[in-house]
């Protein structure tokens, strides 16, 4: 079986400048998204308490809502997690309150309201300086990973290439960051090692067709940048494709056995496998090539022999 | 020219063989056990009782079926429940002869049925973490801050009396935040003060400053080092403390770890009752200081059962019965360090107490006024006490240092300096984070990454052996070993894994086809372009070598990035992914080219390759 028997290179620099101006659109949009709604950030880097519980029926909402409130905790978030049986209470840090024994006074609250006793499934308390640290070290880890591919690629390929792809992959962190914005879906720990994941799993396809555009300089002559380009990425659509379809199989996986926990974490991958092969292809190529990336830079130019004149 | 050789073959067997030993723990499950460990800090595990246990398992005819012991508990595998349970009543009443006040723990437990020969060789099953096994996981600061405010007030009260003895004048000692200010009225005075501070204390530096006439004052601030001293000693004060404490807890594995600078992890799996673990995390001081009663005829009538009023009777560790003073001198709480050592006269063993300020001033007068009587230290563990030693008071003692010494050897000595130690915080903590994990949760996390990975796993596999026929099997066999290379790897190097671990599995399986997709892609253009199938082999995988090469280590920056940066779950997340990665290399490059050489390999003539 072949899906792919492409006999002439398809010309996909032909719409570099289209695409790029979608991407362009879509990058904004996320710029926009983040700025205007924020992230819906998890526990884990706002600090404060998160209580899941597992009732045998369904429980009214109000009701915890009700007793909760009662019970001093004005500012509580209760809410459907998964099922209707599984309840999602999340608090806020507050200095009046002792921290520590947050969880314990939610838990006997949610015992005393009468029908099904609930059954404690999971507890957060983070503290909001280890918040504040956890979304430090993210930071760092981004930048790191940013400078380490950047070298990496300038060192093996050339910088163009290197800044190439560095803005390709920006774009892609952005739009997923973008989506988790925009829907309010919530943003944990896990989410953002999916996000650093994307990083490395899309500048891997970048370094893909990087490679192949490479070896095309170098075999054949000829040819201008665009159709070298062009060559690089039809030889390795098939490639792409394949690969990205069986890590999606995985990641769709994920997505429907994975469970809650897992579920943001798959979901940022999905997005970010998409929209990798979308920016590998159709945003760090162009901006290689608009960037001015030529035979010249591989192909050391044979010096013509001098010879001796008798 | 696709034929590796003989050793290149044995090796990658070797290393196929090597992953699959390290592999098949993880498949034994678990068989229950009985876990021993010590009730009371003085009470210590050693060698000699699991002898003892042995006899008494065999002397009621109970069989195990494997025994490991470390550091806190000895922990006996039983065949089935029914013994697991008989053999904890048997152990139970031979170390607990009276149930009122054990002095072991004795607790039912899981072990991993791993085999002995297995164990032996260190072939473990990968530890899992608490999302995964359900438990408590507890984040402490220690209030550093607070550690150094106590030390400088002791050392305020110390310059009190120093100044004191040596017959100084002074215009007041008092702590100014990080410093001590001394004030005098005259350069001379604050001259002599300066030579006797500096003369017997090597912690303090000393500055002096002049703050117009009769008022003279030396400024007095810790020395980095000894700051640092303080930080780190607070530090392990307190992991020893919580680490006695949760022994009350009889936890399976608990694990009590720095983080950083200043703190501590405590996760403690199966245990779900978060109130009653917090509470023994944060019980507080159980050390006492006491007088003894030495009145003739005294302990006479108390063992007699009349006990005088005004005193109890307790027995000495290792000694006879002792008839304490209900008067609290002391609590552990004045006590601000104890350090094994030795007496700087007669050269025994010894132990150095220092203690607080108002503490070192209550110990002065007592010893002052009781020269020549014995005085208890009693250390209290679950509300009940033991006299650790009593001491006779020979002169009176001041300054707040206090040496115990007597007929005690070097090791006593220690073993007496950490248990008045064990009882005490060196400084407060607090719980910064907290996780629990219900064990159901943690159960449906196992089954949910599981089915995760076996899915995509399947997925992939039906899939690539559809689209590359021979060659795609080849990739199946390929993953198959790279999923359990990572797995042996993982149990080897027995890190933790979590759920985001089993997630990073599942996407390095993913992943890990790429390099396959790379290789197979690579052959078939090849043979499009007109060339022999075994050149074609040779060159798909010496072509695709370079691009794997250089996807595989941008991907695997960004995993050492996460391993460098993250905390909790993405760390779990990033060690799997960068060992994936190591891994995916290895079974991409080199397991799948010998299964290719040793289907092709042989042959002469190859009319065209099973690749679809």
């Amino acid at each position: 079986m072949e899906f792919f028997r492409i006999k002439n290179d398809i010309p996909f620099m032909r719409h570099a400048l289209k695409f790029n101006i979608i991407s362009l659109v879509t990058f904004a949009l996320a710029v926009i998204f983040i700025a205007m709604r924020g992230l819906n950030l998890s526990v884990e880097f706002t600090g404060g308490t998160l209580v899941e519980v597992s009732y045998p029926q369904p429980p009214r909402v109000e009701d915890i809502r009700q007793a909760l409130s009662d019970a001093g905790y004005s500012d509580a978030q209760v809410q459907n997690f998964g099922s209707a049986r599984d309840i999602l209470v999340r608090l806020p840090n507050r200095d009046d309150l002792e921290a520590d024994r947050v969880s314990e006074n939610v838990m006997a609250t949610l015992s005393s309201i009468d029908g099904p006793e609930p059954e404690l499934r999971r507890v957060e308390f983070v503290g909001p300086q280890i918040g504040k640290e956890l979304a430090a070290d993210g930071g760092m880890a981004l930048l790191f990973v940013m400078v380490g591919m950047m070298a990496y690629l300038a060192m093996r390929f050339e910088w163009r290439f290197a800044l190439a792809a560095s803005i390709a992959n920006l774009h892609d962190v952005l739009i997923i960051i973008g989506f988790f914005a925009f829907f309010q879906w919530e943003f944990s720990l896990p989410v953002l090692a999916a996000v650093l994941a994307v990083l490395g799993y899309s500048v891997n396809e970048t370094v893909v067709i990087f490679d192949r555009v490479r070896e095309t300089f170098r075999k054949r002559r000829g040819l201008s940048t665009t159709e070298v380009i062009d060559h690089a990425i039809t030889r390795t659509m098939s490639r792409t494709v394949i690969t990205h379809g069986s890590t999606l199989m995985v990641v769709l996986s994920m997505l429907i056995f994975g469970g809650e926990t897992l579920h943001y974490f798959a979901l940022a991958l999905t997005i970010g496998i998409i929209f990798g092969i979308y920016s590998s292809v159709l945003v760090s190529s162009p901006l290689v090539m608009w960037f001015g990336v030529s035979r010249e830079q591989f192909v050391k130019p044979k010096k013509d022999k001098e010879e001796a004149v008798v | 020219m696709n034929r590796y050789p003989l050793w290149k073959n044995i090796l990658i067997c070797l290393v196929l063989v090597f992953g699959l030993i390290y592999t098949i723990p993880n498949f034994y499950g678990e068989v229950p056990a009985v876990q021993v460990s010590s009730a009371k800090s003085t009470v210590q595990l050693d060698q000699s009782l699991i002898g003892r246990l042995e006899s008494e398992l065999t002397a009621t005819d109970l069989q195990h079926t494997g025994v490991f012991a470390d550091e806190n508990s000895i922990r006996f595998r039983f065949a089935d429940t029914e013994e697991q349970l008989r053999a904890r009543d048997t152990i139970d009443a031979a170390l607990n002869p009276d149930p009122q006040d054990p002095s072991y723990i004795v607790a039912l437990n899981l072990l991993p049925a791993t085999p002995n020969w297995l164990t032996s060789i260190n072939a473990l099953p990968m530890y899992l973490g608490l999302d995964l096994r359900g438990g408590v996981h507890f984040l402490l600061e220690v209030d550093m801050a607070g550690a150094i405010t106590n030390r400088l007030d002791s050392t305020t009260g110390d310059l009190r009396t120093l100044l004191r003895d040596r017959r100084i004048r002074h215009a007041g000692v008092t702590r100014e935040g990080n410093t001590i200010e001394l004030r005098f009225r005259d350069t001379e005075q604050r001259e002599a003060a300066r030579r006797a501070i500096s003369s017997g204390n090597s912690d303090l530096e000393l500055a002096a400053r002049d703050d117009g006439e009769n008022d003279y004052k030396l400024i007095a601030s810790l020395l980095p080092q000894a700051a640092q001293t303080i930080r780190e000693f607070a530090i392990t004060q307190n992991i020893t403390t919580l680490r006695n404490r949760i022994n009350e807890l009889g936890v399976a594995e608990p694990i009590i770890q720095q983080q950083g600078a200043d703190r501590i992890v405590v996760q403690l799996p199966g245990v779900q009752d978060v109130a009653k673990a917090k509470d023994i995390l944060g019980r507080t001081a159980t050390l006492e200081v006491r007088l003894v009663d030495d009145s003739p005829g005294a302990i006479e009538d108390a063992l007699n059962g009349q006990v005088p009023f005004g005193t109890e009777l307790y027995t000495e560790r290792g000694g006879g019965p002792l008839l304490v003073k209900n008067d609290v001198i002391l609590t552990g709480d004045r006590l601000t360090d104890a350090q094994p050592g030795f007496d700087s006269q007669t050269n025994d063993p010894a132990v150095h107490l220092t203690l607080d300020s108002p503490g070192s001033r209550i110990f002065r007068d007592v010893t002052r006024d009781n020269v020549g009587k014995r005085m208890a230290i009693l250390l209290f563990e679950k509300g009940r006490g033991e006299v650790v030693t009593a001491p006779v008071i020979r002169t009176e003692i001041g300054g707040g240092r206090v040496q115990i010494s007597g007929s005690m050897s070097v090791e006593e000595a220690n073993r007496i300096a950490l248990l008045l130690r064990s009882g005490s915080l060196a400084a407060p903590m607090e719980i910064i984070e907290e996780r629990t994990v219900g064990p159901s949760l943690g159960a449906e996390n196992i089954s949910k990454g599981f089915n995760s990975v076996l899915w995509g796993f399947v997925a992939i596999a039906v899939f690539m052996t559809v689209y590359y026929t021979l060659f795609g099997l080849v990739s199946v066999i390929a993953l198959t070993a790279n999923l359990g290379l990572l797995i042996a790897l993982l149990s080897l190097l027995q890190a933790t894994l979590t759920l985001p671990g089993i997630a990073a599995m599942a996407l390095t399986i993913g992943m890990a086809i790429d390099a396959n997709v790379l290789i197979n892609e690579r052959i078939r253009e090849e043979i499009n372009n007109g060339v022999t199938p075994q050149a074609a082999i040779t060159a798909g995988y010496e072509r695709a070598f370079g691009t794997i090469l250089d996807a595989n280590i941008t991907t695997l920056i960004a995993g050492i990035a996460l391993l460098v940066f993250g905390s909790g779950p993405v760390r779990g997340f990033a060690v799997v992914h960068c060992l994936g990665i190591l891994t995916s290399m290895f079974s991409a490059i080199l397991v799948s080219r010998m299964i290719v050489n040793l289907i092709y390999g042989r042959r002469r003539k190859i009319d065209r390759l099973a690749i679809g």
